[in-house]
């Protein structure tokens, strides 16, 4: 076992083995809960699932009814009150997998953690699934099946789709249509093949609103097949990225991707012979990765494919034509053959990735920088074309029973297919979803699902690694799965969908050691031996050339930076989190350039009325910086009406003006300025940085020749300066580096800090008045022009200063030094003068104005985090270094006497992040990873000519700018 | 003690002699002339305070300002020890990397208690000394002497005193012009 | 005892012009009379104008009543505090009204003992003043606390977790300063109180008002040992209150000072906000005393020469304070320190408060040097409008001071605004009325005027006036 893995870590199934659990089920289950062994598999299932629900007896979130709590008499071994069990599950978004670590206390799932052995991950999280464990807990999931909106039961559900399917299986099938989001679960696939054999007249689809139609498109049109494609970028020197934003998005192993890309800056800072990757980005809408560009070419989205085929020209044949900065990037690409990559957006037409998929081989980095392999989609269909059909079909009648697996097509599908209007023709229509959302509301049927971290599945990840997904919890509203719901339609109903999933790899693996080989998939979190083998695809056909941009206003459609496509708009972590780009909350906005905005004569906060092929929608401006002119983009995922209490009415329908013709871009857009003054809640209000330094730049050349430059003698305060001598650390000497070369501004470390320190939601309202409760936050600069600067991301937690100005001026001492050098916040003594606030010159303390923390809805009790206190009224609070994890780590360490080691004690903020930018560790350790950085000459303290002390200290960005084309 | 006259025959407790003035400067005049005549215990008694008033009785005291003292001296180390002892013994922290005894930043404390106690002993003294609150008082008796807190002015040579007679002090105090003498009763 | 034979002298209430404290024709018993005729004035009798001001005053009581309220129901949250201006209104009308408070300790203690015959007969007057200001300035520290019903952590109290307040904290501070302050000067007022507690014991009509006021007295009977002392104790109250008036706003100035936050960060604060407070003060019992003198007829023991002297007080310590404002421009600018400097340019013109700025040089530096004109201090109107517009400006420098400093301090991604909420004024407006409530009680219901000291004046009065021949 890994030596970073906790040593208490295990499988269920093991668990589940111990003598006195099987006891425990035999003597306490079956009689007493009736409604849960309805099926008998359920016993089974609950052996497997017993090490988090019964024992845990979780009365305050699961279906057990409240008197049968289970006595502690017995303790099952593994099973410590107090002390998190960690389960190895996945997450799947778009049907592509990531690999998670999920904290379990009494067996209630609390944290998400990136599973180090997981390709895809790394150990690494985004926001969306840190926030995802919010989703299992939210009250306002569906709680019940519901036949034409009235409470009904799984039983009479399952007898309702045994008749429709069998009025279908009459015609072998025919008018029965099974409609899924997309599919990488081989399981599911499988189950799904079999059905499809069983009833050759029935039809499948899939249908994802923001998923990969273009890349698969793409790979189909240059390859003859929809190849799967991965890019190294540990291994490129110089990067072109055609609008895709690959290092924070829903773009497949984007998280591996940020990791390898930042791993490289970070060596190169180290090592002044190594290369630094140079990123030239050409994107229309700021991105994350536009932010992390040496060159930023702003250019209207439309505009890439030009410059991608202009790009390829010049590559093929050099020639003055072309402008500067294609020839600079050529000149660059030329340099660096087979250490290169040009990457293609999602969101771009299939014609960009074709030239993308030509260039890169062109340049010999196929094979090399970029890899192919099979689709990691179990049956990969043009999506747009699938949806298109079953809706025809729905219109001429020709469907009977339709099913659907998730998703939510009233809502956001492209508005040209009126998907509801069609709907409402079928006779039996039933929807299977966490939510009872806008597509539930038109169903006959509709079935709770199990949240991911109910489920018993199995999916995919960007390279093909297969892995199991593994239930922390049994279905807290008894949700249902697509594998119960296949198994009905085989008239398996009793079937469960472990047993499923188990028996397929079990056909996959029918080795005498299967036990052995299930458990260490389990334990390990993938599937030994299902990484796609690399494949050496033919040369690309170009096709035909693409066409130039069409004149006129454009609209840029794109998945919110915070919230996606919408699926999970009721998380209300992910609602207060910043958008990086604008730092604004709980909304969706149209962006425009400043250029444009001036030239239409809007600003921010007007509302305007966008007309776009006959559709009419009302979203209020937001002005941004960087923005290409002549183009708005509006962000889906917003304007919900079925979502929750959390996102109902908040924001505009974006889907509204999305058409099939044009589902990412299109142009001949058109507004009008209907109101203004609309009340944005934005958490930062100045956007430069007014002639200070907080955030400090320089050029890789620069910092070698000049390695002092981050300290300026004007910031240096002696030792001298001050009266009295320095507490002298001698024991443990907590620190933090937050390296800014590495960071790129995706605030998944935010949301990491919120879930691990259970930090409130405070609503749009008191966001707008600055009352916002982040414990981390993440500033950003703009510098340079106001059309296209660059921008600057900053992670601030507390800086937990030596010479704490919050300290001395609290008149209750509530905010004191630990003897380890923490800066700590006694809640229970804190009175609330929040003096410590005023005197805190990075800003980084929270004041609870009113009961923010929600002592009230039961379902939200589950998610908090045992090992942090809970705040109430009137107390301020702050980032304490996650001193509940050091404190365990010491205890473990204790427990097994022996000395700490280093990188054993990981912050939330640490752990989230893609870029491992932040480092935490004992700076008394010379050795230590975070003493190490703190040594290199580009190490700064915020805001040091204070003589605060800071023990958070940042390591200056550095950047690998093109000589030829260097703009600064 | 009381004395006995032979007046009228019969015993008679006074408790002193009360001469009635209109104007503080023959009170003074009074005063400094019954002291002369060899009197010792009077008191005067004045809407306002009168200048060398207490001289001519024969009055001085510097209690007052040493019990200030003391309670300056008292509030001002107390306040000191209370801070020290609160971040040295009681409630040592780590606090904005600062030193344990951070003396500077007692001085406020130290000064504030030493006004505060000097103040209250003073007050407090003074009543004490004055033997304030006292509910009766003898010169209360005497119907005029409601306006000693008005505008009449008191001298009254108590029978304490051993050269008091009711007959010769009277006289004597009949002497010096006074609006009316009238007997005090005990 | 009620003697029958008191007569009470009639004497003219005219102002006996600027260089008398005293009008023509007073002796010791119209004096008394006409000081302790205002307590014994029939309750019907009070003047019109007390019975409208008092009402009006407790509706804002009232008013203090729902905010105070509503703030305990749900939280400082219904100010307009923010993050980053965590201090609003609640700590810029703490400093305002301690200010207020400082008049009197300062008219009482130091005028005292630099023999200013003038303090007499608005001694008693102002430290009720400060009293009552004192009052309303300490409830803001505790309403703004976040857990309010846990204020009392902040004394130094034994208790089972054996915790202790944080004695470096400038906070603790002013809990030390503002409690003492506020001991001392009650203790100040109510000595100073005793002998005319007498008089009124001795006066009173009915035996109610004998027996409290009796109880009130202590007894006491003008012994002359008794004054001998009780001039000693008065007299080294004064000299303890004198470094004590100027210790506590210097502590208050503290609160700002020791913080690190550009535009708080300044060393002239101690000295500037003492002499803001002597400014603000004297503002106000202007404010105050100008009406009530003629609602009552006092015009002849608050005589002109009082009021030009407060007037020239308030000329004095304004230019002290407009010293003080260009000393902070001057180092902002002088000490080259960016953020230091910023924080000015923020004030004057950047920020979102700007114009505060500008109102609060107007109040405070342009208009009084209407003052060096005799003219204007010789028009009552004048003085009290420019009394009234002083009042106005302190109470804006304490909010460019407090709200403005922190709107913008070093990080700039964390600059914000603060918009005061209803709750805001209802607090404010609400102790003014408490505060005016008091007075108005006061000044009915005790001696506004010390009577033994007026005695005293009288008697240093050129020729003592014999009321009834002899």
């Amino acid at each position: 076992m890994q030596k970073d893995l906790p040593q208490y870590w295990r499988s269920l199934e093991e668990l589940a083995q111990t003598a006195e659990f099987r006891a425990f089920v035999e003597d306490e289950f079956p009689n007493r809960t009736p409604d849960w062994n309805d099926a008998g598999s359920r016993r089974r299932f609950l052996t497997l699932m017993g090490a988090s629900i019964a024992l845990a007896g979780a009365s305050a979130c699961t279906v057990q009814p409240k008197e049968m709590i289970v006595p502690y008499v017995r303790q099952p071994e593994d099973y410590v009150p107090g002390k998190p069990l960690f389960y190895a599950t996945s997450a799947s978004w778009g049907g592509i997998a990531t690999g998670l670590l999920v904290e379990s206390h009494l067996g209630r799932p609390t944290k998400i953690e990136g599973n180090p052995q997981h390709p895809a991950s790394l150990g690494a999280t985004d926001a969306t699934m840190q926030a995802s464990v919010l989703t299992l807990y939210d009250p306002d999931r569906s709680q019940t099946v519901t036949q034409n909106g009235n409470i009904s039961e799984w039983g009479v559900f399952v007898t309702a789709l045994t008749a429709a399917r069998d009025s279908a299986g009459a015609r072998r099938g025919a008018g029965f249509r099974l409609l899924t989001g997309t599919v990488t679960s081989p399981t599911l696939a499988a189950q799904i093949q079999e059905f499809l054999t069983a009833f050759p007249g029935a039809k499948w689809h899939q249908y994802e609103p923001c998923g990969r139609h273009s890349a698969r498109a793409g790979a189909t049109a240059a390859f003859g097949q929809p190849l799967n494609t991965i890019y190294r970028f540990d291994r490129a020197a110089v990067i072109v990225s055609l609008d895709a934003d690959f290092l924070c998005s829903s773009m497949p192993g984007s998280l591996r991707y940020a990791r390898d890309y930042s791993a490289r800056r970070r060596a190169a800072a180290v090592n002044p012979n190594a290369h630094p990757p140079r990123l030239y980005v050409a994107e229309g809408t700021p991105s994350i990765t536009g932010g992390m560009a040496e060159h930023r070419l702003r250019m209207r989205t439309s505009e890439v494919a030009a410059f991608a085929a202009a790009l390829a020209q010049e590559l093929k044949a050099p020639s003055n034509g072309s402008s500067a900065a294609v020839r600079a990037i050529a000149k660059d690409l030329r340099a660096h053959p087979g250490e290169s990559i040009v990457i293609a957006g999602e969101h771009q037409p299939p014609g960009v990735h074709v030239l993308a998929h030509a260039i890169n081989q062109m340049l010999g980095n196929a094979g090399k920088t970029v890899l192919y392999t099979d689709s990691v989609e179990a049956n990969p269909v043009d999506e747009l074309a699938s949806l298109t059909e079953l809706v025809n079909e729905m219109r001429s009648g020709a469907v009977e029973s339709l099913l659907m697996f998730g998703g939510n097509p009233v809502y956001d599908a492209p508005a040209d297919l009126n998907f509801l209007a069609e709907l409402k023709k079928i006779t039996f229509r039933a929807h299977l979803g966490v939510y009872s959302n806008e597509t539930a509301a038109w169903c006959h049927w509709h079935i709770p699902e199990a949240h991911y971290l109910e489920t018993w599945s199995d999916a995919r990840a960007y390279d093909g690694t297969a892995s199991i997904v593994q239930p922390l919890i049994a279905p807290i509203y008894s949700g249902k799965t697509p594998h119960d719901l296949i198994n009905v339609l085989m008239n398996r109903a009793d079937r469960s969908s472990h047993d499923t999933v188990r028996d397929y790899w079990q056909r996959q693996h029918p080795a005498a050691d299967f036990n052995d080989f299930w458990q260490i998939s389990l334990h390990d979190g993938v599937i030994a031996g299902t990484t796609f083998t690399e494949k050496m695809p033919p040369a690309a056909k170009l096709s035909t050339p693409v066409a130039s941009a069409a004149s006129g206003l454009e609209i840029v459609f794109r998945p919110d930076p915070s919230i996606g496509d919408g699926a999970l708009s009721n998380n209300a972590w992910l609602q207060e989190m910043p958008k990086p780009q604008n730092k604004m909350t709980w909304d969706n906005a149209v962006w425009i350039s400043p250029k444009s905005a001036e030239h239409y004569g809007v600003t921010t906060g007007d509302v305007i009325e966008i007309a776009f092929q006959g559709r009419k929608v009302n979203g209020p401006v937001w002005i941004l910086p960087g923005h290409a002119d002549e183009s708005l983009t509006v962000h889906l995922g917003y304007g919900r009406t079925r979502a929750g209490k959390v996102a109902n009415g908040i924001g505009f329908n974006a889907y509204a003006l999305r058409v099939s013709s044009a589902v990412w871009q299109g142009s001949g857009a058109a507004f009008t300025r209907k109101s203004g003054g609309y009340p944005f809640a934005t958490t930062q209000h100045t956007q430069t940085m007014e002639e200070r330094d907080p955030f400090r730049a320089a050029t890789f050349a620069e910092y070698h020749q000049n390695p002092g430059f981050a300290n300026p003698p004007d910031k240096h305060v002696s030792p001298e300066t001050t009266l009295f001598p320095q507490w002298q650390y001698n024991h443990h000497k907590w620190g933090m580096a937050i390296d800014l070369t590495a960071c790129i501004g995706c605030h998944a470390c935010t949301i990491a800090c919120q879930s691990e320190n259970n930090i409130p939601v405070v609503g749009k309202t008191e966001v707008a008045k600055g009352r916002h409760m982040n414990w981390l936050r993440v500033d950003r600069y703009y510098q340079g022009s106001l059309d296209d600067p660059e921008t600057l991301y900053q992670p601030v937690p507390c800086m937990h200063c030596e010479n704490a100005l919050c300290e001395l001026v609290c008149p209750v001492a509530a905010t004191v030094h630990s003897a380890e050098g923490l800066n700590e916040m006694v809640y229970n003594r804190c009175v609330g003068t929040r003096y410590c606030s005023n005197n805190c010159p990075y800003k980084v303390r929270r004041f609870n104005f009113f009961l923010y923390a929600d002592w009230n809805t039961q379902s939200l009790f589950g998610v908090r985090n045992p090992d942090v206190s809970v705040r109430s009224r009137g107390v301020m609070e702050k980032c304490s270094y996650c001193v509940q994890r050091i404190n365990g780590a010491k205890i473990e360490a204790e427990k097994q006497d022996r000395p700490l080691a280093d990188g054993e004690i990981v912050t939330a903020c640490q752990q989230a992040c893609p870029a491992e930018a932040i480092v935490f560790g004992d700076l008394n350790d010379p050795n230590s990873r975070v003493a190490k950085l703190k040594r290199e000459r580009r190490n700064y303290g915020l805001l040091e000519e204070l003589n605060t002390r800071p023990r958070t200290t940042y390591l200056a960005r550095l950047r690998n700018p093109n000589p030829d084309l260097d703009k600064g | 003690m009381p004395t006995e006259t032979r007046a009228s025959g019969q015993l008679e407790r006074v408790y002193g002699l009360m001469a009635e003035f209109d104007q503080p400067e023959p009170l003074l005049e009074a005063a400094r002339r019954a002291r002369a005549e060899g009197y010792r215990n009077m008191d005067a008694y004045t809407p306002m305070p009168v200048e060398g008033l207490a001289d001519a009785i024969g009055f001085r005291t510097s209690w007052v300002e040493r019990l200030v003292f003391l309670g300056g001296v008292a509030g001002g180390t107390g306040g000191f020890m209370l801070c020290w002892w609160i971040t040295v013994i009681a409630y040592p922290h780590i606090v904005a990397g600062r030193p344990l005894n951070s003396w500077p930043a007692y001085v406020p404390i130290t000064f504030e208690s030493m006004v505060l106690i000097a103040c209250i002993t003073a007050v407090v003294g003074m009543l004490a000394l004055n033997g304030l609150p006292q509910p009766y008082h003898p010169v209360f008796n005497v119907a005029q002497f409601a306006r000693a807190s008005r505008d009449r002015f008191f001298l009254c040579i108590e029978s304490t005193d051993p050269k008091f007679d009711l007959e010769a002090t009277r006289t004597f105090l009949e002497q010096l012009q006074p609006r009316e003498v009238t007997e005090v009763e005990p | 005892m009620n003697p029958e034979d008191q007569e009470s002298s009639a004497v003219a209430t005219l102002d006996p012009g600027p260089d008398k404290v005293i009008g023509p024709g007073h002796d010791y018993g119209s004096v008394t009379d006409e000081i302790g005729g205002v307590v014994f004035m029939p309750f019907l009798k009070t003047p019109r104008q007390l019975f409208t001001g008092f009402a009006c005053a407790f509706v804002l009581v009232n008013l203090l009543m729902v905010a105070v309220t509503w703030l305990f129901v749900r939280g400082v949250g219904i100010w307009g505090i923010v993050i980053p201006v965590a201090w609003g209104f609640a700590i810029v009308n703490f400093v305002w009204w301690i200010g207020i408070g400082h008049a009197g300790t300062l008219i009482s203690a130091i005028l005292l003992l630099l023999k200013q015959d003038w303090r007499t007969s608005i001694n008693r007057f102002s430290e009720a003043m400060t009293l009552f200001a004192v009052a309303c300035a300490g409830m803001f520290p505790i309403l703004h606390l976040g857990r309010p019903w846990l204020a009392y952590w902040l004394l130094p109290y034994p208790n089972t977790m054996w915790l202790w307040p944080q004695p470096r904290s400038p906070l603790i501070w002013d809990v030390f300063a503002v409690s003492t302050y506020a001991t001392v000067s009650f203790i100040f007022w109510f000595t100073g109180l005793i002998p005319d507690f007498a008089t009124m014991r001795d006066k009173a009509g009915n035996s109610l008002a004998q027996k409290i006021f009796g109880t009130l007295a202590m007894g006491w009977r003008g012994s002359a040992k008794h004054w001998a002392r009780y001039q000693k104790a008065y007299l080294l109250l004064a000299g303890l209150s004198t470094p004590l008036v100027v210790s506590v706003h210097s502590v208050v100035s503290f609160d700002f000072a020791v913080a690190i936050l550009p535009g708080w960060h300044t060393t002239i604060f101690p000295p500037y906000f003492v002499a803001g407070a002597i400014y603000s003060g004297f503002a106000m019992v202007l404010t105050l005393a100008i009406p009530v003198r003629r609602w009552y007829h006092l015009e002849d023991l608050i005589t002109m020469r009082h009021i030009e002297c407060m007037a020239k007080v308030m000329l004095g310590t304004g230019l002290i304070v407009a010293y003080g404002y260009a000393m902070e421009a001057f180092m902002a600018w002088y000490s080259g320190g960016i953020y230091e400097r910023y924080a000015f340019v923020n004030r004057m013109w950047a920020g979102g408060y700007w114009w505060t700025y500008w109102v609060l040089i107007l109040c405070n530096i342009a208009i009084p040097q209407l003052l060096w004109s005799r003219r204007v201090r010789m028009s009552v109107p004048a003085v009290f409008m420019i009394a009234l517009v002083v009042n106005v400006g302190m109470w804006l420098e304490r909010f460019v001071i407090v709200v403005t400093s922190l709107t913008r301090d070093f990080v700039p991604s964390s600059w914000g605004m603060y918009y005061p909420t209803i709750w805001d004024w209802s607090t404010y407006l609400g102790t003014i009325g408490v505060f005016l409530s008091l007075m108005f009680l006061f000044v009915r219901g005790l001696p506004a005027i010390s009577i033994f000291e007026m005695r005293e004046v009288v008697h240093h009065e050129a020729e003592p006036v014999h009321a009834h021949g002899d």
